[in-house]
Order: structure tokens, then C-alpha cells, then sequence
């Protein structure tokens, strides 16, 4: 149905564009041809699966969740397992992809941006493995945040590249990549990490996430026999739930569902839910919702999860919301984090705090699924990375017997 | 006649080149902006490049983007900074070039934003983040009601998109003499003459250059090749330094305002 998204000018719709400063203009178009070459090149993509499968692990497998789906009470509830990969989520598959593009075009560099820190890791893990330099920009308050994160990048041998400014999350920290780009894209990659940003952007990292959703529907045929009825994924820039849904674009019967990050409510400043409360504006280069006030500026976000803690989303789900193909949602912090314990006592699995918002979802009385329906949620990634947040606010540190809840 | 052709056609007869100084709404106070205005011609700038402050301005280094973190902390909205523009028309005639986000433009709605700027007296707009290409549907709107939309041009446009920006240039070009972002540069180009000589063959409307001019002898080399000379950070970082110590931040700007245009005025 979509295949054919972007134009050529990078819209989906009236949502992407290219709304950069002149200088960085010289280097999108290099970007948008390299990436044309290389996506009909056959060795291209055979080497990137060959990395996929020996390197990070894939395919994914996709797991039925038997008793969540029976504490449920509904139908099954299958779970993308993304949190195998190597890095512990999604992120790998576009950064892979990516640096790959890198060494073809020549670059002796790559940057990227991060906020959950899980972006950074791929990029510098991929770096790593393939000989490149790599500078990862982060904000203050996420290094804060996301200290394993960090060692294990500067481990890899990557700078850490400090934000101050603004709010000195991820928004900040893009900034800082784009003007670093600006003045060195002769030599250097600009990785990132996210479906949103001028095109080519949005598409490229869509295409590299896509195997999510191409293993998952192979999966569920062989599996069910059948398409899924629901496909669930959190959504912060919007590269995890994209590289689910894109490849089930095309059947009509599979509802789709981006939950996003509801925070500690719906006024501007306490969420950072974009599709559900936000409006059409432009920011990092494309026009997407965006969290603004009414002059255009970027308003303040929360998630409890850093991954989502980002006030806009990329313009192709923006573009499906608006058709309403696609169905939005918000979840608080506290539903995220009941979620967060619930599935990682009953299953087995920690999820990271992202899409312990998608299983929140599901969770809610209201969403329950009828007993012959199919659901799968993308599990985008594993929670260890949250375990020192969201140990000191269950207080899971003292050393006290913890109260039965099971 | 826009006041901005007006200037460009008679500096144009004198030989000369225009001095376009840089500074942002409300930093630190609209009083200073306000008071700089209103002298801005008699300390010797031609033209008037006025920042609205933005969250988010990825083509400005460090000097910019603090300036307007400090006008929006100070409570500044698009509102106060047009209301600025009306007050400085008592006693200002320089041309008014906004630069301000599509971001800011594309939320307020385009023609909106144009009428507004329009009736507090701007006489044009420079959007760093808005290309040629993207900006299609807005050159006619802005032609109509004779506000100038200004095009960028940087050492690594390729020909085709010069073509473009000077198909579509009004007012003057944007040349911006270095990669990267906006901040001050020890040494300019080697071939930044060339460069707008080069430009300037192609196109009858004024080039002027900026980003990384940031000194009197850097904007007198500059002044002797392109038809203006514009400077921004060097004179908001006076002006963050003058604040921080005490002093009139409208008096550091206009002293070395004063300083450029002698040297934009007088080259060698």
C-alpha cells in the first residue's frame, strides 16, 4: 500500500521533507544517492544479512507469551524478541546497516546521537567491529541516567561527547550531532538512530528496521497460519514500532498500535507523546507532530523511559496516523512500570521501560483481546539498562525480604 | 520600493558595501534590542539582521544558541519581538531582516507570519532551515506582498542548486563563507574572493557574506569583494561579556558596530 513512500522529495503525505540549513544540503544528496546505490546493490544486502545473522544474532525469535496471555484472559500474545539481539534491542539492525553505508562511501568517522544510550551502544559497537572512529553525542542528565550505557561505549573505545544545553537529553544531543555533521560530512558518517530527521533519513532507517516486521510476519504464518490481528509497539522517534508494522502495511485486517509515552499526564511538559497530544510542526530537519507551544518552540518532555523521551516522531507514522491507519495511544510512567514487574515476574523477561509501555497497553482492562485473536508486541529491547531507575523507586536495593505480591 | 533594494541600489551608486550587524530580540532585555535599533544607523550598520530566539537553532554554534536560550528564559514570544520591530520604527529606517526558524514560520502559518511581520515593519526574512526546494510555495505569497525571502548559498552548493537560489534570490543572497555553523573564525577561506566574485557573475541581486566574520580587518576583506558584510556572533558575545560584567550591553554592541562599519565603509 505504502511501498512506494517517500516521494521523491521525502514526503509521506504532507509529513518528512528536508528542512536543514543549506550547508548540510551537499551532504543529504550525497547520503540519498549512496543509500539508492547501495539498497539495489545485491552484495550490499547480503552482507548486511550476513552481519545480522553472525554478529547480532537474528533472526529474532518470536515467542508466545503463554502465561501472560492467560493471566490476560484474552488471546495470544506473541513477543517480538528484539532484546536478543546483540546490544540488547533493535538498534543494531540500522546501525549495522548504516556503518556498512559508511565504509562504502568512504568515511573514516561515524557520530550519533543517543538518549536511552542503547542507539550509541549499537553505533559504537558496530564501529568497534568495523574499524571506525566514533564520537557519540549525550546529553547531561542521560549520561546521568544511563551509566552502564556509557562504559560500555567508552569500553568500545568511543568518545562520549557531553551536552549542557537545553534540556540535555536527546533532543540536545541531535542537535549537537547535526551541527557537528555540518561542519565535517567530508569524512565523517552521521548515524541516526531514529526514523525521523530530513530525508533520507526516515526511509533508510525504516528499510534497515524492517526485518522486524518480515521476520515477524514469516514467523506468525508458520507459526498461526494466519496474520496477526494486532501488532503493538512503543513509540518514541518510531523506529522499532515502523519496522514492525511497514511490512504488514499492506494487509488490511492487521491493526496496528503506537503507544507512547503518556508520562505523568497530558499537560505539555508532562509526556512525550507526540501523535496523541502534539500538532504538525517542523523539527531536526522534517515535518512530523511535534511537542510545541503555539510559537513553535519545542516544549519540555518527560517519559520515565529515555528511549522515548523525545518531543516529535518520525513524518511516516505521522502520515499513517493522519490517514488513520494507524492507532495512537498514551501510557503513564506508573502503568509502564507496574507492566515492567508484572512481566518480568511472570515471564521471565525484563523489558526495557520503552515497550514496557507496549505491554502496559495490553494489559488495560479496556484492550483486553478476544480469545481467538493474535497479538504481537515488540519487545524492542531488555530492561537491564533500567535496573538502577527502576530499583531505587521499587526499592528493589534494601535488604529486607520484598513483601509476596505474586 | 522595499526598503532593503532601496539600500543595496543606493550604496550600489556610492560603491559601497552594506553593513549588516546581528543581534537577538530581548537579549539580554528588548530594552537593549530596542536602543541598538534606533542607533544602528548612526553607528554605521545598513541594515539590521534581528535573531528570533529559538529552542533549537541547529546552524548556530554556541554564541547564538545561548543568546536565545537567555531571550526565552527572559519570557520573549514571537509577540514581544514583532511588538519590538513596531516600537524601533520610531526612530529606526534601516531594513529589518528577521532571522528566524521554519519551525517558528511553518507554526505561526506562513502567510500569518508574513502579515504580522509585514504590519510591525520587516522587510524581510532569512529561514536558515528552510532550502530552496522547500520553499517553493512561499516565494509567491512573499512576492505579492513585497517582502523579501532571502536564499543561502555555501562553498558546496552544487551549480544546479545556485541556479536555483539565484532563480529565486530577492533582497540579497545569503553567502556563507564557511562549513558548519555560525561562530567566529580565525582566518576565512583563501578563496572566499573568488568565490563571490564567482557568485556575483551569476546573479544581479547583492551577495552578502556571512557566518565566521568576526573582526574589523576580516569584514574589510570581505567588504572588498561582496556587496555586504554580515556579522553576528562576535557581536552578541561583546554583548553577553559587557552584561555579565555590569555594562551597557547597547553601548558595547554600537562601539563595535561602529568599529565594522568604518572598516566595511572604508576597506583599505
Amino acid at each position: 500500500m505504502n511501498a512506494e513512500l517517500p516521494d521523491g522529495a521525502g514526503y509521506f503525505g504532507g509529513f518528512g521533507g528536508r528542512f536543514v540549513p543549506e550547508t548540510l544540503m551537499p551532504a543529504l544528496h550525497q547520503l540519498e544517492h549512496a543509500y539508492e546505490e547501495a539498497r539495489q546493490d545485491e552484495s550490499f544486502q547480503k552482507e548486511l544479512d550476513y552481519y545480522l545473522r553472525e554478529y547480532a544474532g537474528r533472526p529474532s525469535p518470536l515467542y508466545l507469551a503463554e502465561r501472560f496471555s492467560e493471566r490476560l484472559g484474552g488471546g495470544k500474545v506473541y513477543v517480538k524478541r528484539e532484546d536478543l539481539n546483540h546490544t540488547g534491542a533493535h538498534k543494531i539492525n540500522n546501525t549495522l546497516g548504516q556503518t556498512l553505508l559508511a565504509l562504502r562511501m568512504g568515511k573514516k568517522r561515524v557520530i550519533a546521537e543517543t538518549g536511552a544510550g542503547q542507539h550509541g551502544l549499537a553505533t559504537a559497537t558496530a564501529a568497534a567491529m568495523f574499524g571506525l572512529s566514533c564520537d557519540v553525542y549525550m546529553g547531561d542528565e542521560d549520561i546521568r541516567r544511563q551509566k552502564p550505557n556509557v562504559l560500555k561505549m567508552r569500553l568500545l573505545g568511543t568518545r562520549i561527547m557531553p551536552v549542557h544545553t537545553g534540556a540535555k537529553t536527546l533532543k540536545d544531543a541531535t542537535n549537537e550531532a547535526l551541527r557537528d555533521w555540518m561542519a565535517s560530512f567530508e569524512d565523517t558518517y552521521y548515524v541516526l538512530g531514529s526514523v525521523v530527521g530530513p530525508h533520507p533519513y526516515p526511509m533508510m532507517v525504516r528499510d534497515f528496521q524492517s526485518i522486524i516486521g518480515r521476520e515477524a510476519r514469516r514467523q506468525i504464518l508458520e507459526k498461526e497460519n494466519r496474520l496477526p490481528d494486532y501488532l503493538v509497539a512503543c513509540v518514541g522517534g518510531g523506529s522499532n514500532s515502523i519496522g514492525l508494522f511497514h511490512p504488514f502495511l499492506g494487509d488490511e485486517s492487521v491493526r496496528m498500535l503506537a503507544v507512547e509515552a503518556g508520562g505523568r499526564g497530558s499537560g505539555l511538559g508532562e509526556h512525550a507523546a507526540s501523535l496523541c497530544w502534539g500538532a504538525p510542526g517542523v523539527l531536526h530537519g522534517s515535518k512530523s507532530y511535534i511537542l510545541q507551544d503555539e510559537d513553535g518552540q519545542t516544549s519540555p518532555v518527560h517519559s520515565l523511559a529515555p528511549g522515548l523521551d523525545y518531543p516529535g516522531v518520525g513524518p511516516e507514522l505521522s502520515f499513517l496516523k493522519s490517514t488513520g491507519r494507524l492507532q495512537c495511544d498514551a501510557v503513564t510512567d506508573q502503568e509502564a512500570l507496574d507492566a515492567f514487574r508484572f512481566f518480568a515476574e511472570i515471564e521471565g523477561i525484563i523489558p526495557a521501560l520503552e515497550c514496557a509501555h507496549a505491554i502496559a497497553y495490553l494489559m488495560r482492562e479496556e484492550n483486553r483481546t478476544a480469545e481467538d485473536e493474535i497479538s504481537i508486541i515488540c519487545m524492542s529491547g531488555r530492561g537491564d539498562k533500567d535496573l538502577f531507575e527502576v530499583g531505587e523507586i521499587l526499592g528493589l536495593d534494601s535488604s529486607e525480604p520484598q513483601e509476596d505480591e505474586g | 520600493m522595499n526598503r532593503i533594494d532601496a539600500r543595496f541600489q543606493q550604496l550600489r551608486e556610492a560603491r559601497q558595501a552594506a553593513f549588516i550587524p546581528f543581534f537577538t530580540a530581548g537579549d539580554p532585555d528588548l530594552d537593549v534590542s530596542l536602543r541598538i535599533m534606533r542607533a544602528a544607523e548612526d553607528a554605521g550598520a545598513d541594515l539590521i539582521e534581528l535573531g528570533f530566539p529559538f529552542s533549537d537553532p541547529v546552524a548556530d554554534g554556541p554564541t547564538i544558541q545561548a543568546s536565545y536560550a537567555r531571550a526565552l528564559a527572559g519570557g520573549q514570544r514571537v509577540a514581544d519581538v514583532l511588538d519590538l520591530v513596531r516600537r524601533a520604527r520610531d526612530g529606526c529606517a534601516l531594513p529589518i531582516v528577521a532571522m528566524v526558524s521554519y519551525s517558528i514560520v511553518f507554526k505561526l502559518g506562513f502567510e500569518n507570519f508574513l502579515d504580522r511581520a509585514l504590519d510591525a515593519g520587516l522587510d524581510g526574512a532569512t529561514i536558515p532551515d528552510l532550502p530552496v526546494e522547500e520553499a517553493a510555495e512561499l516565494f509567491g505569497p512573499a512576492d505579492e506582498r513585497d517582502f523579501r525571502l532571502v536564499c543561502f548559498v555555501t562553498p558546496a552548493t552544487t551549480s544546479s542548486r545556485v541556479a536555483m537560489a539565484v532563480k529565486h534570490a530577492r533582497g540579497f543572497i545569503y553567502y556563507i563563507s564557511v562549513r558548519g555553523i555560525t561562530g567566529e573564525r580565525s582566518a576565512l577561506p583563501s578563496d572566499l574572493a573568488e568565490q563571490i566574485q564567482q557568485l556575483k557573475a551569476a546573479t544581479s541581486v547583492p551577495v552578502a557574506v556571512g557566518f565566521g566574520v568576526s573582526t574589523p580587518e576580516q569584514a574589510a576583506g570581505v567588504a572588498m569583494t561582496a556587496d555586504g558584510v554580515i556579522v553576528g556572533s562576535a557581536i552578541v558575545k561583546r554583548m553577553a561579556q559587557a552584561a555579565q560584567e555590569g555594562k551597557d550591553a547597547a553601548d558595547a554592541a554600537l562601539s563595535f558596530i561602529r568599529q565594522l562599519g568604518v572598516a566595511v565603509k572604508d576597506p583599505r
